[in-house]
Parts: structure tokens; C-alpha cells; sequence
């Protein structure tokens, strides 16, 4: 079952990502068509079964508290698509 | 004749360390087959000529004193997910089209140091999403493979399609690949290449750019499973900046190689003679079994009975996994930026602009199983469905050593036949997912042409850390299938 536009909407906003008005149609195709094929997962017993969260290879591990990294300010901007002196630029956010 | 273009990875070392062959003279015909072939492959988003010479020349310095890794002068290429310090990494995205890494990942950082040359960074779905390489920023990368009588343009694979062409087509003698759900894997089959997903913990995945981090594994890509094992042994290794390495030992896995299989308990998981599959397909994989059979091996029927919901538990987990990692990219710190007067239309319009159809949409996918009111029903059913899958796979190897089973479900479609249904495409992972969810190792080896001459892999799934028996199991199909087919494509023919 297609998702429908206001689903999409919401969902978009969610991700921040802006969709164009035919885009909102397509999506909402292809997406209902793939949660139609994941809802097969409603058949399988899952009573008493605790969730996988990661492989569990990896033993926790803890290390001394203490700075390994940093003092690269300039490789940290080095990407930045725009910047003022040390400082990431965004539009204003507080009027 | 046997030219430059007949080494594989382990005879070049050996002729390098033998100094009949330098290490220049080695770089300078993989640049050289790039510049004719690449053009029509597309297998290089970005090349780097100079880097590689400059290598090639430092490695041959080490050589002549006798010194130098083992990788010391072999000509590599890097799937373009992996950081390299100052060297563009795109993520095969516009979003990352003008991103320069000031740090290596640990990966590439333990090939350098063991002295390999890289000569590019290699094309790949993007984010590593995708099955046919057909989702580049940087455009379709084409299999170097022809069906017999066809000019038909055929898929690499994915998500590592730029590794398996670069490698067939003999543009580099290795490369490094990831592997989410197949990505390693699909391609090797598709390209007549072997690749080997280790064990998730056992690469780190420090600088390697994250699709889903829980599932993502770095492993080599390359002609045999020999070249294979000595790329890994190099790439493996605890890393205490990645809270997911395991602190384990890396064997000798070239080693391995000459164990062989008498004795071995090979595991034949039923559910895997899915509905439809290909004639070809059941019977090559028929074929492996009596190889295995015939080496020694004993052949068991095992049962892992969720293997039908391994697609769409990973593609709810992945895509959960996805949509958080994918939202450092705002058009803020890093990547391309589209301005806007607010904030929030400043990112929406970045990510609008910056990401592809594909990425959007498992963005968008994974947004909603994440998000209120669906999340237990989508999410937390799809980890512990994750639970069951992996415990099917922990209670077939009390029984047995590995797995065997078809690669993919079929060989190389042509670019023009990619299946309009999203799930249509998610399919080609069958195999290969449900390994990738549990966490433990696989490979592929090529095992033979299918009857429009494309190659067919056969895959091999082992118990946790076990890469060395995959790799002797992969080794005894690689002897028996004898395959030594070249694609159309290749760095030694000349035009």
C-alpha cells in the first residue's frame, strides 16, 4: 500500500531532506511497497527473544581519561563549505 | 606468453622481492592499463597517477636493501568509503564530491605501512547502497564481462563494483571493499573474483565511511583467495579507536591455504533451494558440493529456519542504521552546501540536493521504522529477528564447520534490465545477507560461466573469527574449478 503524501511529508521533515511534490508521489510508492514486503516480519515469534544489539564480539573496554587527540582546529575547518575565522557559519537562529 | 599483466598479487611480491620486476615498471602498467581501459569502465572516481609513481619509487628504495612489508610495491586500488589524508573520498556522493580527508583510516593505514602503492580511489554505489553499481554520483560502472555474442553493457555488482571491475580487468592487483549485506561478495561473483567479508570486528572501521555501522566490515577483493588472504592479514587487526575491533590475534592466512579439507564438516543450510531458483544456479552449486566431496569434505544438510526473513530484517536494521549516520551530512561542517534563509531549509535543501534517489529513499525508510509509534513494532521486532538469525547460524555450526551455498541468485544482469521494484533489487543479497546479520565471515570464489558465459560465485560462511577455514574450504573449490576465464576487458589484451 502506497504511503500517503502527508505521511511522506512528515517523514521527510523528520530527516530534513526537501522533496519536490512528484518526488512525494514516487517515494510513497516505492516506500509502501517496501514496509508491505517488511511486514512479514509480523509472523515470526519473537516472545522472550531479547534484541541483537550489535554481534557481542567486542568486549567492553575502558581507557585512562585523558586527551589523545585535538589541537587540529584548521583540519577540523578544513572542509567547512563556508566559515568565518575559526567558526562554522549557519543562517541566524535567534532573532 | 606471460606478460606483466599475468601476476597475480602473491606472484608479484615474489618477483618484486626477487627484484626481477621493479616496482616502477609494475605501477607504470597499472596507470598504463588504466588510461586505456578506464575511460569505458568507469571503475576510478578519482586516479592518482603521481602518489602511486612516488610509492613505487620509495618502495623500490626499500626493496633494494632488502626491506619492505609485504605488500612492499603492489599496486592497489581503495573503494572510494575508505579516508585517505588528502586524497578526495566521495562515498560515490555530490554531497561528498569536494571532501578531503586530513586523516587515513586505519585500513588504508595498514596497507601503507606495509608498503602497498595505491593508484586510485574506486567507485561504488552510493553510501555502498546498492546491488549493480547504478546508484554512482560519478556514473555506472561497467562489468568488464561479455555474454557470448552480446555488446550489452553488464553490471559490476555492488556495492563494491568499482573493486570487482578494477581487479578483473587487471587494473590493480588488489583492492579493499566493504561489506554491509553482500557488497564484497555479489561483486566478487559478478566479476569472476574472490572476496572474503571477515568476521564483523575484525577490520577496523575507523575512517571507513559508515552506511550501517552494526553490519559494516571492510575486507579484500581480489583474483584468488591466495592474493585475498595476504591483502587480510595486512588490513585485520585490533584498533582501539573502533569500540566494535576485537582484540584477537591476526593469523598467517595465506597459510591456511594448504590445510585443505579432509574431515571438514561442510553444512548444506536447505532453506537456501529458495522458490525459482536457477537451474544453473542449483547445479553449480551441486557441483561445490561434490568438489568439496571429493577433497575430502563430508557433506551435511543443516537448517536455518529464518533465512527467509534475513532480507527484511536487514533492510529495516540498515536503513534505521543509515538515516542516523547519514545526518551528519547538513551542509554545515563538511560537504556541499545549498543556502537558504533558515537552518532547517538550509539542511533540507543540502540533503535535497546532495544526496541520490536511493540514498533518499532508505534515508526516508529508515526515518519512519525509527520514528514514534513505529518503532517497536518495525525496529525492535527487526533486532530481534537479528537474535533468531543469528542463533540459527551458532546452532549450525555446533554441528558443522562452514556453510556452502549459490553467491547470488543469478550472474551479471546488463545495466538496461535493473528491475524497476526496489525490492526486485534487494533480492540479489539473498544469500548473502543473513551471514552479514549474524556477524560472521564469508567469502566468494569464482566457480564457473554460466550458459551466456558470465561468471558464477559459490560462497562459503564460517564460524566467528574462522576466516582460516574459509579460506582453506574456498581454496580446495578454487583448485577443483580450475577457473581461469579472463573477462572481455583486460589489462593484457591489447586492442
Amino acid at each position: 500500500m502506497s504511503l500517503d503524501a502527508k505521511t511522506v511529508t512528515r517523514i521527510a521533515r523528520l530527516a530534513r531532506i526537501g522533496l519536490r511534490p512528484e518526488e512525494v508521489e514516487t517515494l510513497g510508492q516505492d516506500m509502501g511497497s517496501i514496509i508491505d514486503w517488511v511486514e512479514q516480519l509480523k509472523e515470526v515469534d519473537v516472545t522472550g527473544v531479547d534484541p541483537m544489539i550489535g554481534t557481542g564480539l567486542a568486549k567492553p573496554r575502558l581507557r585512562e581519561d585523558r586527551v589523545t587527540d585535538g589541537d587540529c582546529r584548521d583540519k577540523v575547518l578544513a572542509n567547512a563549505p563556508e566559515r568565518e575565522g575559526p567558526f562554522f557559519t549557519v543562517p541566524k537562529v535567534v532573532e | 606468453m606471460s606478460g606483466i599483466h599475468d601476476f597475480t598479487l602473491a606472484s608479484a611480491r615474489d618477483a618484486l622481492k626477487a627484484r626481477k620486476i621493479s616496482a616502477v615498471e609494475l605501477t607504470n602498467a597499472h596507470i598504463d592499463a588504466i588510461e586505456r581501459l578506464d575511460g569505458q569502465l568507469n571503475s576510478f572516481i578519482t586516479r592518482t597517477p603521481d602518489q602511486a609513481r612516488e610509492g613505487a619509487k620509495a618502495a623500490d628504495a626499500a626493496l633494494a636493501k632488502g626491506e619492505g612489508g609485504n605488500l612492499c610495491g603492489i599496486p592497489l586500488g581503495i573503494k572510494d568509503l575508505f579516508c585517505t589524508n588528502g586524497v578526495r573520498t566521495t562515498a560515490a556522493s555530490k554531497i561528498l564530491g569536494n571532501f578531503v580527508p586530513p586523516y587515513e583510516s586505519t585500513v588504508t593505514a595498514n596497507l601503507l605501512k606495509d608498503g602497498a602503492v595505491f593508484l586510485g580511489k574506486l567507485n561504488l554505489d552510493e553510501f555502498a547502497m546498492g546491488s549493480a553499481n547504478l546508484t554512482s554520483a560519478f556514473g555506472p560502472v561497467e562489468n568488464p564481462w561479455k555474454r557470448k555474442d552480446s555488446e550489452a553493457k553488464l553490471v559490476p555488482g555492488g556495492s563494491s563494483g568499482g573493486s570487482a571491475a578494477a581487479v578483473a580487468a587487471g587494473l590493480v592487483l588488489g583492492a579493499t571493499g566493504t561489506d554491509t549485506g553482500g557488497s564484497i561478495r555479489q561483486p566478487a561473483a559478478f566479476t569472476g573474483i574472490a572476496g572474503i567479508k571477515p568476521t564483523y570486528g575484525r577490520c577496523s572501521r575507523f575512517g571507513t565511511i559508515a552506511f550501517a555501522s552494526s553490519l559494516d566490515q571492510a575486507g579484500p577483493m581480489a583474483r584468488n583467495l591466495q592474493d585475498c588472504a595476504i591483502l587480510l592479514e595486512s588490513m585485520a587487526g585490533f584498533d582501539p579507536r573502533d569500540s566494535t575491533s576485537v582484540d584477537t590475534p591476526v593469523p598467517n592466512y595465506e597459510a591456511a591455504l594448504k590445510r585443505g579439507v579432509k574431515g571438514l564438516r561442510v553444512g548444506i543450510p536447505k532453506e537456501y533451494h529458495v522458490d525459482g531458483m536457477h537451474a544453473e544456479i542449483e547445479a553449480l552449486w551441486q557441483q561445490g558440493m561434490t568438489w568439496l566431496r571429493d577433497a575430502g569434505a563430508e557433506i551435511v544438510e543443516v537448517s536455518l529456519p529464518h533465512t527467509k526473513y534475513g532480507l527484511p530484517t536487514y533492510y529495516i536494521a540498515a536503513l534505521a542504521e543509515a538515516s542516523s549516520n547519514l545526518a551528519r551530512y547538513d551542509g554545515v561542517r563538511f560537504g556541499e552546501r545549498v543556502s537558504a534563509p533558515s537552518l532547517d531549509g538550509l539542511y533540507e535543501a543540502s540533503r535535497a540536493a546532495g544526496f541520490g534517489e536511493e540514498v533518499k529513499r532508505r534515508i526516508l525508510i529508515g526515518t519512519h521504522v525509527l520514528s514514534s509509534g513505529y518503532y517497536d513494532a518495525y525496529y525492535l521486532r527487526a533486532q530481534k529477528v537479528r537474535t533468531l538469525i543469528q542463533q540459527d547460524f551458532l546452532k549450525a555450526f555446533e554441528n558443522v564447520d562452514v556453510l556452502l551455498t549459490p553467491t547470488a541468485p543469478s550472474g551479471a544482469f546488463a545495466q538496461d534490465e535493473k528491475p524497476t521494484d526496489p525490492v526486485q533489487m534487494y533480492l540479489n543479497d539473498v544469500f548473502t545477507v543473513p551471514a552479514s546479520m549474524a556477524g560472521v565471515p564469508a567469502l566468494s570464489v569464482p566457480a564457473g560461466l554460466d550458459a551466456r558465459g558470465v561468471p558464477l560465485g559459490l560462497q562459503l560462511i564460517g564460524k566467528f573469527f574462522d576466516e582460516e577455514t574459509l579460506i582453506a574450504a574456498g581454496h580446495a573449490i578454487e583448485q577443483a574449478a580450475a577457473f581461469h576465464h579472463r573477462p572481455t576487458l583486460h589489462a593484457g589484451v591489447s586492442a
